[in-house]
């Protein structure tokens, strides 16, 4: 059943990388997350933590790696086991976005870049469900897979200093939404009122690797309202099971 | 309690930094240099894991409201007690309404305050390391107050003191190991890692320190994967980026080499226009 080729590579002296094919590949998402899952609960060391990407694992360990043979050879082996653990939920949550032009600045410039109306960018961006590869770059970033061919764009030349927390951008062929303020390279077309990291809360981040993410359209009221809602702690976010 | 009259340029709360919560895309943090932070805890007997007060680059003042052990260990930033020089490295017995002050930056870039029991700022996803985001503040500011232990050890101590490598300091070699990409990099590009003496740019803090110079490069960026403190990233542009304990979890850089714990220990000291040449390990 773990049918991919991986490459294992020594990171320094106390993490190891290991390597699935480079691309942006469902399958090869959830079988990152799958053995992220087994190392997690199975490693025989001390792990410090294990950051998953679309195509990678690293493992950091407590301790310096002295025959880094031997931790690979354990490595592998657990890869090719069968563990039957426990399977985690997957969800897909439904993410207000507000597409108006007092958020969505970058709409113009995307819609002449790809020659497309504002109505279509935004269908465009609504239509798909996106699947979430991994959370990096900043606390509770998700990295979004699925966007539609015709959004895509090369990252802007000069970097926005200051994006808006929320924002939700498209750059390259991603899209994703700024959880605090930030630089930025992507373009903004419209702005989300829900917190995505949350030091407080039991789950910082509530999303997960593999879990799905929809994004519905809300007009300025609705905005404010949900935006006053996430401020006293009172919004729910729909989600459904998958 | 400690009261923070001047911040100075750079300060905050660092322990050994926040582990755990990479996959949710939260950096490490945590002290720049480790083995000045630990020496600090350690000469007044404090756990590794205590958290400590870190000063970039001198001009702070801190007035203890209470008496209690500290050590200053790191760099020296000319610090004095009411106005009299004091030795770093050793532990001290501040009084209350004692006034500790950094000025003037003698060797090394950053200092340490360890203080009996450690600083007891908030924890946040298990540690008390500032990062802006994460904890309410990154730096602290003026009138800010830290708590201190209460009932802290107040009983004079020995005075434990110990000596230091100067070379921590001046050393301008750091010990690499090849990183994930180091085997893309050309012959021509292999030889002037080693070979080629790179300057510290001013573009340099707790994330990462950008290098002088720029080397040719073909190399493409790639797909996004971890990053970890002590990366070295080469961009399309041919420059050197050397990440650090702030450093975000993920880069699209390639990781050419990968600095040893205590290269970044060496390196957190040292300020721009150092000279550093990276010895590799293989």
């Amino acid at each position: 059943m773990s049918a991919f080729r991986l490459t294992y590579k020594c990171y320094g002296k106390s993490a190891i990388l290991i390597e699935w094919p480079s691309k942006i590949d469902k399958k090869i998402c959830e079988d990152v997350i799958l053995f992220k899952n087994k190392i997690l609960n199975n490693s025989s060391k001390e792990v410090v933590q294990v950051i998953n990407t679309y195509s990678s694992l690293t493992i950091m360990y407590d301790s310096t790696i002295n025959i880094i043979y031997d931790d690979i050879l354990d490595l592998k082996s657990l890869y090719q086991q069968e563990i039957d653990s426990e399977i985690t939920k997957k969800y897909r949550w439904e993410i207000p976005v507000c597409y108006d032009a007092q958020f969505g600045i970058d709409l113009e410039e995307v819609g002449s870049e790809n020659e497309l109306t504002n109505r279509e960018i935004i269908d465009l961006h609504l239509s798909p469900i996106y699947t979430v590869y991994f959370i990096g770059f900043l606390p509770g970033f998700l990295y979004l897979g699925g966007l539609d061919k015709r959004l895509h764009i090369p990252r802007k030349s000069n970097p926005r200093l200051r994006v808006e927390k929320g924002a939700v951008a498209i750059g390259g062929v991603q899209t994703g939404i700024y959880p605090s303020i930030s630089a930025g390279g992507w373009y903004v077309i419209g702005n989300s009122p829900i917190s995505f990291f949350n030091v407080k809360a039991k789950e910082p981040c509530f999303a997960k690797a593999s879990d799905e993410i929809q994004f519905k359209s809300i007009g300025l009221s609705e905005y404010n309202k949900i935006q006053s809602e996430v401020v006293k702690g009172k919004y729910k976010l729909k989600k459904t099971e998958i | 309690m400690i009261r923070v009259i001047a911040p100075g340029f750079f300060t905050s709360i660092q322990d050994l930094g926040r582990f755990g919560y990479a996959d949710i895309g939260v950096p490490n943090a945590g002290v720049m240099d480790r083995y000045s932070a630990q020496l600090a805890n350690q000469i007044i007997g404090n756990l590794p894991s205590d958290a400590l007060i870190e000063i970039a680059l001198g001009k702070t003042i801190l007035l203890f409201e209470k008496q209690i052990v500290i050590s200053v260990c790191g760099a020296d930033f000319s610090a004095k007690l009411n106005e009299k020089p004091i030795d770093l490295n050793r532990s001290i017995l501040v009084s209350k309404k004692d006034v500790l002050t950094f000025d003037k930056p003698i060797y090394g870039a950053r200092a340490y305050v360890a203080v009996k029991g450690g600083i007891q700022t908030d924890i946040v996803l298990g540690s008390r390391s500032f990062y802006r985001g994460v904890t309410q503040q990154g730096l602290l500011k003026k009138e800010d107050v830290l708590p201190i232990e209460k009932g802290g050890n107040t009983k004079a101590q020995k005075n434990a003191s110990v000596k230091i490598e100067m070379e921590h300091f001046t050393d301008r070699n750091l010990l690499v190991y090849p990183g994930p990409e180091y085997e893309l990099l050309s012959f021509k590009q292999k030889t002037q890692l080693r070979t080629v003496l790179f300057s510290i740019s001013s573009d340099n803090n707790r994330m990462g320190y950008r290098l002088e110079g720029v080397i040719e490069n073909e190399l493409p960026s790639m797909l996004t994967s971890a990053v970890l403190p002590g990366t070295v990233q080469l961009t399309p542009s041919g420059r050197f980026i050397i990440l650090m304990r702030d450093c975000q979890v993920t880069g699209g850089y390639p990781r050419v080499l990968q600095l040893s714990e205590m290269a970044i220990n060496k390196l957190a000291q040292k300020p721009t226009g150092d000279k550093i040449q990276f010895k590799l390990e293989v």
